[in-house]
């Protein structure tokens, strides 16, 4: 009995509390069209996000510079659909910004494609 | 928002492109990815659902599945206007579903294939050609593993001679700056085709 747990709780089991736990259940979040490429920011200082619910500030505080939503996923470790649901409602409350990536075009900006290549170069 | 630390300036000028690395499950996707991002690749979980396909008569009863892929990704900073990210498409086929929104918006791709195992990049080939998606193919060397000639590579894929094909290792980050460049000159020389063809 004594390694019940262990029994039952690997990595492989994910984590124990419901995703959507942290979203009130909601699963919905397409008001705003986010998609894993959109970028965001915060708008208040981690200081001033402190008040907020945990996963919230979390969001804040990691989005003091421009992050994706896909990069915003990995660093609170939650999948997708629930990271669009809390930015969502950040958005609708005006701690953050989101700014979504260029309409798909036949043709790609030749700008864009030159400053992706010096970019490679460079590094 | 009392407080004097909040920026009301701070706007949001800086747009997002993205590549994509595809190739067979564990060809080394994730490897390149790492060699030229500039945090440790990072992971992200999509969810998709769907109404299940099941054959049985359930008479009613309307299963759904959901099903969790995990995207590995990188990220390059090429100015505080411009950010890369680099993702890996899954590599089982089963995660198929998930390369049309992978692909849409992408800027290009790298085919990464593996000579012991050619025949697992071949979706991935077929796809981008489909869907008229810019892409390369980077064979990887792998230690040990017998190095064919890249034209025997491109004739064993039959890609179209156009389609750059060049040897990498997926580890090292100077011979994956030289595929990313090798699929920008690809994409550049593609576009302005579209162009003059408008």
């Amino acid at each position: 009995m004594s390694d019940y747990d262990e029994a039952w709780f690997d990595d492989a089991a994910g984590p124990l509390v419901r995703p959507y736990a942290v979203t009130g259940g909601r699963t919905r979040s397409d008001q705003y069209g986010l998609d894993m490429l959109t970028l965001v920011v915060a708008l208040p200082s981690v200081a001033e996000a402190a008040a907020l619910p945990t996963e919230y500030a979390k969001i804040v505080r990691l989005c003091q510079r421009p992050l994706s939503v896909a990069e915003v996923g990995a660093h609170v470790d939650l999948p997708l659909p629930v990271v669009k649901v809390l930015l969502s409602d950040l958005i609708e409350q005006n701690y953050v910004i989101f700014r979504k990536a260029a309409p798909p075009t036949e043709v790609p900006d030749q700008h864009v494609l030159q400053a992706v290549l010096d970019g490679i170069r460079k590094l | 928002m009392a407080s004097g630390n909040s920026d009301p300036q701070r706007r949001l000028t800086a747009t997002a492109v993205k590549l994509l690395v595809a190739g067979g499950f564990g060809v080394g996707k994730t490897t390149m990815v790492g060699s030229v991002s500039e945090v440790p690749p990072l992971r992200t979980e999509e969810v998709l659902t769907s109404a299940s396909e099941g054959v049985d008569d359930l008479s009613g009863v309307e299963a759904k599945t959901t099903t969790t892929v995990a995207l590995d990704f990188g990220r390059i900073t090429i100015n505080p206007d411009l950010i890369l990210y680099l993702f890996g498409t899954p590599g089982q086929d089963r995660f198929w579903f998930m390369w049309d929104e992978l692909a849409r918006g992408a800027l290009g791709a790298v085919v990464l294939a593996d000579t012991r195992r050619l025949e697992t990049c071949f979706p991935a080939v077929d796809f981008f050609e489909r869907r008229g998606l810019p892409f390369v193919v980077g064979v990887n060397c792998f230690d040990g593993a017998y190095r064919y000639g890249t034209e025997e590579v491109r004739a064993a894929l039959d890609v179209d001679q156009t389609v750059p094909l060049l040897l990498c290792d997926a580890r090292d980050r100077e011979s994956t700056k030289q595929v990313l460049v090798t699929l920008i000159h690809h994409v550049m020389k593609n576009a302005d085709l579209v162009q003059s063809h408008g």
